[in-house]
C-alpha cells in the first residue's frame, strides 16, 4: 500500500546522534539508523505534504529525476514497522 | 573532553532506577531482593540525576528508561523528564500507573516525555491484583486511557509465568482494547525476586508452546497495529542470550542511591567494587570502573566459551554473568543455559520439575517488599 499523506507515528522522531555522527529515527525502545536518502525523505514527512509533494521537492533537488516510486517504497518499508502512518487515515 | 578510547563501546540505554519504593509487590520483580537495605533509602538527589542524564547523552545514550520501583513516586519526576528532553534523550516512563494523576501526567507530556509503558499483571482483574499483591487493575485501565487521551504511544507490559501465561490471548485482546501500540510479553527471567519464586513462576513447556502459538496467530491477525514482543525464557533455550546486549556494551543502569551497574543483578556478584555517580562522572565509571570492565569483551572467558564450537563469543557474550553466578557459583563461568556448559543439567532439572504435575497446593509467592534486611 502506498501512503497518500504520510506522517511519523506518535512517539516517533528524528534525532541527530552527535556522538556517533549519524541521524536516527527514535521510537519506543528503539532506534533506526538513517542513510542520507531516508533522512531526506523523512525530513519532508510532516503530515501536511502528500507523497506527490515529497516526490516533487526531491525531484527538483535532483534535476528532475523520477523518485516517486523510490520514496513510496522507502516509506512503505518504514510503515511496515508502524513508524510512519497515514495522516488522513 | 578527552578523546574516546579506540574500540570502546558507546552506551545506547540508560536505565534510571529512580527509587525502589513501589505500590506493587510483584513476586518476579527484577529489583534486588535487598531493596529494603539502608543503602537504597539514601536516594540520589534530583540535581545528581539531571547531571547523570546530561552525561549519559554525551556518552551516546539515546534511550532513557525512567523506572524503579515506581518512578512516579519521585516528586521531581516532571523536572527530571524536562532535563532528559533538553539533553535529547528519548524518554520512557516505566510505571505501575499507581499513582497516575491527570495533572502530573499532563505536565510530563508538556515536559516532553516520549513514551509510557504500563505494567499489567493479568487480564483478569482479580488475578492481576493477586499477582501484584495490591488493588491496582482498575486504576491501570484508567491510566492507560489517560495516556492515550494525551496521545502518548502506549506500551503494555505483562511479565508471564505459570499463573498467567494461559491467558495470553485475553492479554492481547486487553492490550488492543487499551489502545496500546506495543505489547511486551516478557517471560520471567530468573533474577532478583524471580529467583526466590522460581518454582512458583516457571511455566511448563506445554504452556510456553501454547503461548507462543497464540502470539503467532495474533501477530498475523493484527499486523502493524500492535507490535507484540515475545521474550522467551532462556531456561527453555539451548543457547544463551546476549544479556543486556553484552556486558557493558549497550546499557548502563543507575540504582536509586547512585550506584552504577551494567545490569539489574550485577551487584550480586561479589568482590567487584561498585562506583557511584556521587563520586565520579558516568563517563569515568563507564570506561574505567572495575565493574564495567570485569566482563567486557571476551578476554575473561573460560572454557567452553573461550573455544566456543559455534564461535558465538561476540554474539551471546557468554550469556548472563549473574545467572552463571547464581547457578554455578562462578560469575565467569559459561551461562548454564548453554548446551555446552558443564552445568547445563541444572537448567534441564528445573525444566523437568516445572513439567511435573501441579501439586494440590501451588507454591506460594514470596512478595516483593521493602523489608529492611
Amino acid at each position: 500500500m502506498a501512503f497518500s499523506r504520510p506522517k511519523l507515528a506518535t512517539g516517533v522522531r528524528l534525532h541527530r546522534d552527535k556522538v556517533r555522527d549519524q541521524d536516527v529515527l527514535l521510537f519506543p525502545e528503539g532506534a533506526l539508523v538513517l542513510n542520507e536518502t531516508a533522512l531526506e525523505v523523512l525530513g519532508l514527512v510532516d503530515g501536511e505534504r502528500t507523497l506527490d509533494d515529497i516526490a516533487t521537492v526531491l525531484s527538483e533537488r535532483y534535476e528532475g529525476a523520477d523518485v516517486k516510486d523510490d520514496v513510496s517504497e522507502l516509506l512503505d518499508g518504514i510503515g511496515e514497522r508502524g513508524l510512519v502512518v497515514e495522516a488522513d487515515g | 573532553m578527552a578523546e574516546w578510547p579506540a574500540g570502546a563501546p558507546h552506551p545506547l540505554l540508560l536505565i534510571a532506577e529512580l527509587t525502589y519504593r513501589c505500590p506493587l509487590h510483584c513476586p518476579y520483580c527484577s529489583n534486588p531482593t535487598d531493596i529494603g537495605a539502608a543503602k537504597y533509602s539514601n536516594e540520589l538527589p534530583a540535581e545528581d540525576w539531571k547531571r547523570v542524564f546530561r552525561e549519559s547523552a554525551d556518552l551516546g545514550v539515546l534511550q532513557l528508561a525512567l523506572t524503579g520501583g515506581e518512578p512516579m513516586a519521585r516528586k521531581e519526576i516532571v523536572d527530571l523528564t524536562q532535563t532528559a528532553t533538553d539533553a535529547g534523550l528519548y524518554s520512557t516512563l516505566v510505571t505501575s500507573a499507581l499513582p497516575f494523576p491527570k495533572r502530573r501526567v499532563e505536565a510530563l507530556h508538556a515536559a516532553g516525555l516520549d513514551h509510557v509503558q504500563i505494567s499489567f499483571q493479568h487480564s483478569d482483574p482479580t488475578l492481576a491484583d493477586e499477582i501484584g499483591g495490591t488493588i491496582a487493575f482498575d486504576r491501570k485501565v484508567k491510566a492507560a486511557a489517560l495516556a492515550r487521551e494525551l496521545d502518548f504511544p502506549l506500551t503494555v507490559n505483562c511479565v508471564l509465568h505459570r499463573r498467567n501465561i494461559d491467558a495470553v490471548d485475553s492479554i492481547i485482546d486487553m492490550a488492543v482494547e487499551l489502545g496500546a501500540r506495543r505489547l511486551e510479553l516478557a517471560n520471567t527471567q530468573y533474577h532478583g525476586w524471580a529467583t526466590v519464586n522460581r518454582d512458583a513462576l516457571m511455566p511448563t513447556r506445554a504452556q510456553l508452546e501454547a503461548g507462543e502459538e497464540a502470539v503467532k496467530a495474533a501477530r498475523e491477525r493484527l499486523g502493524a497495529s500492535l507490535e507484540i514482543l515475545w521474550v522467551l525464557p532462556d531456561y527453555y533455550e539451548e543457547l544463551p542470550k546476549p544479556c543486556m546486549g553484552g556486558w557493558a556494551q549497550d546499557a548502563v543502569l543507575v540504582q536509586p542511591n547512585g550506584d552504577v551497574l551494567p545490569c539489574q543483578a550485577a551487584a550480586s556478584i561479589p568482590g567487584i567494587a561498585i562506583d557511584n555517580v556521587r563520586d565520579k562522572s558516568l563517563r569515568e565509571i563507564w570506561l574505567e570502573s572495575d565493574m564495567f570492565n570485569a566482563f567486557r569483551g571476551t578476554e575473561w572467558m573460560q572454557e567452553p566459551c573461550r573455544s566456543c564450537p559455534l564461535g558465538r563469543q561476540h554474539e551471546d557474550h557468554g550469556g548472563c554473568r549473574c545467572q552463571a553466578l547464581a547457578l554455578t557459583g562462578d560469575a565467569a563461568a559459561t551461562d548454564p543455559v548453554c548446551q555446552f556448559s558443564p552445568h547445563h543439567d541444572t537448567i534441564v532439572a528445573a525444566r523437568r520439575e516445572a513439567d511435573e504435575p501441579e501439586p494440590a497446593e501451588p507454591a506460594p509467592f514470596v512478595y516483593r517488599d521493602l523489608i529492611p534486611s
